[in-house]
């Protein structure tokens, strides 16, 4: 183990003798009952990008989180950074101190403040710095920005940046950051670009890549987290795999080939959930989606039948769950049109009033923002799209509204069957449940579902699935945007794979299974088919 | 609700002493019946002159513009808007009443016209800049309201200007039933129509959704900024009313006093909302906050306290009115 680890230090970095950067050994994390991360071990030498790849719920972020600093891992492990060993856990914000620097996705920059305040922000954080000599802050920031070749204005605000102008300032300040310690230690520090890249186009990946280089060039190490194999490809001198939270493989990047990396972070092992939807026959009755553009995505056209349910996933920042909420006017569209039996009706005049009188109900992800109002009770939340129908708008009757709420929770099994309670007192299963009521209640034709099952329980899973079927089964259409392959392999007949905001494959029936929507999902990313299955 | 007790025992969690339900009635009831202790003690110490009718008969009478106000508070903050112009349109309508109806000589009925007119349109200007602009209501209202003021003090030359019709006052203050002035009637009236709308209508469901979850709302398919838009505009009408009532009552406009209608009765809306329906704006709780902090002044001034004692007593009712509705909202959200 010691010596591998040496060995493929010394291989990938230029400074030969240098221990590595980076060493965590044995490092396990468990929620409940549920391992995270097990035993995991992983070393990133001198002056290398090192890859992190892996499926949703592999452990990747768990990792990150607990690096810096928001997770406890197990007792047992042990991390050594630039040779000397940190004691675990790392203390929150004591991460840069110990020479690692996160760059997020959400890049953690203040868009109405300028260049250089967002550049020194964690310095004023830290240190009481009663004169700022902003001239000499701007110089020295023109420096930075000349230094690899960006093109900043230090006094301009973030928010009229573009997109890969604000990832590379959030990058060179993660490296600037790290000054202090690159003066006393013999090590740069360490860099760790979590997903950085899933809403840039091509062009601009290639000019953080640049900067990425130029920084490793200035001694820095970096890790790379992203979905995209071929960015890894690119980018990484090695990289690791983890799968159900052990490391599945750590590998010289220019040694794999893409379909060996992808094969490796989906795995061979047999589903263990084999549920499937019942075969079905639709009928002829469709509803009809034209030409839709707006988000993240580009033309996309289909022909929903009657009693199908339908798929949507694809990588982060592809563009899939937008597509939900653009089809109920929740989020507005560029352009399109969406018919349902015979009446047309355009998608970038829709609103939420209108999806619904057209027969279109939404389930959103954040059930406790969008859903339902936790400090409400179920009653009330359960009430709201039928106030009209049950009595009169002008005389509401509490008791019928009271009797509706309980049949429903009983159809529903929502526990505990009390529907006084407020929303926010029911567990993530039952607050899906009662959702799933607020809305089926109306029979819908077309029902739009963002994560129906995300924090809930084995037990309401089943329960989410079988409602969803059941409403199928009674003719309604399902669009259900996910992330979770299991579970679309569960309940869809169809499945359309996005990449970069456009379908890249849809899979039908028997061609349906968890492995084969990851590998269409990652073989996509750039485009690239052939090389796959080679 | 239908509710055995051991249902909403299990709902509200173990480990209470007191029966869950004896423990709400309390809660509810407790505005009311501090006002009734807060009533016996004044009596106690004074029954001559605090336990009379006509000492009520004046509370209840005097006191109804600022239970219009309040009540007209309540609605934009149950959508979740503040309305801090009502006050400057409490003032503005009743100068536009004396305005057209003394120096102008039209008929007091196109005058109160006139006042409501007003009263309508600064709701939906309120409502155009917070709703097309996404500007904070707190911000746009503060300046329709300052700039309203500006408007008083031009339309009067900054004079009151008296001798408002007589058939006004009359029906405001002098016709008396059961020995309480009309006034009270009208603030009565219009707190069992808001009692009904919140508490039996859709629009009354749809409100508080508005209020608690804007983007729950407008995914559940109400047209949130339409319903905010009309909030606005209610309570410029009802500011508006309230000016008209309060011209009724002194039979004369003048630029600046109503003004001082605003603190309080934003102290009664909070207030209010501990009460009678814990945790949401509620029209009862507001008009027994309004009398509640009003004998409590009227009290203290019989005893011989000065006048500083109002600003006492409503500064520190609205801060720890804001605090009790605080903890209310945060037990809900602890159990959430």
């Amino acid at each position: 183990m010691e010596a591998a680890i040496g060995r493929d230090a010394q291989r990938s970095g230029p400074g030969v003798s240098l221990p590595p950067v980076l060493r965590i050994e044995n490092l396990s994390k468990s929620f409940g009952g549920v391992r995270a991360l097990d035993a995991v071990n992983l070393a990133v030498g001198h002056g290398e990008v090192h890859g992190l790849l892996g499926q949703n719920g592999s452990g990747k972020s768990t990792l990150i989180k607990i690096l810096s600093g928001f997770h406890e891992p197990d007792p047992g492990a042990r991390l050594w950074l630039g040779g000397r060993e940190i004691p675990l856990p790392i203390p929150p914000g004591e991460c840069r101190a110990s020479g690692i620097s996160f760059v997020h996705q959400n890049l953690g920059l203040v868009a109405s403040l300028t260049v250089i305040e967002n550049l020194l922000v964690s310095d004023l954080a830290a240190e009481n710095r009663w004169l700022i000599d902003w001239r000499r802050e701007v110089q020295r920031a023109r420096e930075l920005f000349a230094r690899y070749a960006i093109t900043l204005d230090p006094t301009a605000p973030v928010a009229r940046l573009s997109p890969v102008e604000r990832a590379q300032l959030a990058i060179v300040r993660a490296f600037d950051q790290l000054r202090s310690v690159r003066r006393q230690e013999s090590a740069a520090g360490l860099l760790v670009l979590d997903e950085p890249t899933p809403f840039l186009p091509a062009h601009d990946v290639d000019a953080l890549f640049r900067l990425v280089r130029e920084i490793v060039a200035d001694g820095a190490s970096v890790v790379f987290v992203s979905h995209d194999i071929d960015e890894v490809r690119t980018i990484t001198d090695r990289a690791t795999v983890l799968r159900d939270g052990r490391v599945a493989g750590t590998f010289e990047t220019a040694a794999m080939s893409k379909g060996e990396i992808v094969r490796m972070i989906v795995g061979q092992h047999v589903d263990l959930e084999t549920m499937r939807p019942p075969p079905r026959r639709f009928d002829d009755r469709h509803i009809a989606i034209r030409g839709l553009s707006g988000g993240a995505v580009r033309n996309f056209s289909a022909t929903l039948r009657r009693g199908e349910v339908i798929g949507l996933t694809g990588l982060i920042g592809s563009g899939y769950d937008d597509l939900v909420y653009m089809l109920y006017g929740a989020t507005r569209a560029d352009r399109g049109s969406i018919e349902f039996d015979g009446r047309r009706l355009s998608i970038a005049d829709l609103t939420p009033t209108k999806a619904i009188a057209a027969g279109c109900v939404l389930i959103p992800g954040d059930r406790q923002a969008a859903g339902a109002v936790p400090t409400l009770d179920v009653v009330d939340n359960l009430s709201l799209p039928v106030l009209d129908e049950i009595g009169r708008a002008w005389a509401l009757s509490e008791r019928a509204l009271g009797r509706n709420a309980r049949g429903l929770a009983e159809r529903f099994d929502v526990r505990p069957r009390d529907p006084s309670l407020l929303f926010g007192a029911l567990s993530g299963g039952n607050q899906q449940k009662v959702l799933l009521a607020k809305w089926l209640q109306l029979s819908p034709r077309l029902i739009l579902l963002d994560e129906p099952t995300q924090g809930v329980d084995v037990g309401a899973r089943a329960q989410v699935f079988a409602a969803i079927a059941k409403a199928a089964d009674q003719g309604a259409t399902v669009l259900c945007a996910s992330a979770d392959y299991e579970q679309l392999t569960a309940i869809c007949h169809r499945i359309f794979v996005f990449a970069r905001g456009v379908v890249v494959g849809e899979l039908v029936g028997s061609q349906i299974s968890k492995s084969m929507i990851a590998e269409t999902c990652y073989k996509n990313a750039q485009g690239d088919l052939s090389e796959v299955f080679s | 609700m239908s509710d055995t007790p051991e249902r909403s025992m299990a709902a509200k969690g173990t480990g209470a002493r007191m029966p869950r339900d004896v423990i709400d009635s309390l809660e509810r009831l407790a505005l009311p019946i501090v006002w009734v202790v807060t009533i016996a003690i004044f009596g106690a110490v004074r029954p001559d002159t605090f336990l009379t009718w006509s000492n009520f008969s004046t509370i209840l009478g005097s006191q109804a513009v600022l239970v219009v106000v309040a009540l007209g508070l309540i609605i934009p903050l149950t959508a979740g808007d503040y309305d801090l112009s009502i006050a400057s349109v409490v003032t503005l309508s009743s100068m536009i009443v004396a305005v057209l109806n003394v120096n102008h000589g039209l008929p007091i009925g196109w005058a109160i016209l006139g006042a409501l007119a007003t009263g309508a349109m600064t709701g939906i200007v309120n409502g155009f800049f917070v709703l097309y602009f996404r500007i904070n209501s707190l911000i746009v209202t503060l300046g329709v309201g300052t700039f309203l003021h500006g408007v008083t003090l031009w339309i009067s030359d900054s004079q009151t200007i008296s001798g408002i019709s007589d058939w006004l006052v009359t029906v405001v203050i002098v016709t008396r039933l059961f020995g309480v002035p009309l006034g009270f009637y009208y603030a009565l009236l219009l707190c069992i129509a808001i009692w009904y709308v919140f508490s039996y209508t859709a629009l009354g469901r749809r409100l508080v959704f508005v209020g608690r979850g804007r983007e729950v709302a407008r995914l559940s398919g109400i047209r949130v900024d339409r319903v905010r838009w009309g909030c606005f505009i209610v309570s410029g009408l009802m500011g508006a009313f309230a000016g008209i009532v309060y011209s009724g009552t002194t039979g004369a406009a003048d630029p600046s006093s109503g003004l001082s209608f605003l603190l309080p009765a934003f102290a009664a809306a909070f207030l209010g909302a501990t009460s009678i329906n814990p945790g949401r704006f509620n029209p009862w709780g507001t008009m027994i906050s309004v009398y509640f902090l009003v004998t409590g002044i009227t009290g203290l001034s019989i005893l011989g306290v000065s006048t500083f004692v109002q600003d006492l007593f409503y500064g520190g009712a609205l801060v720890i009115a804001v605090t009790l509705s605080q903890l209310v909202r945060g037990r809900e959200e602890r159990l959430a």
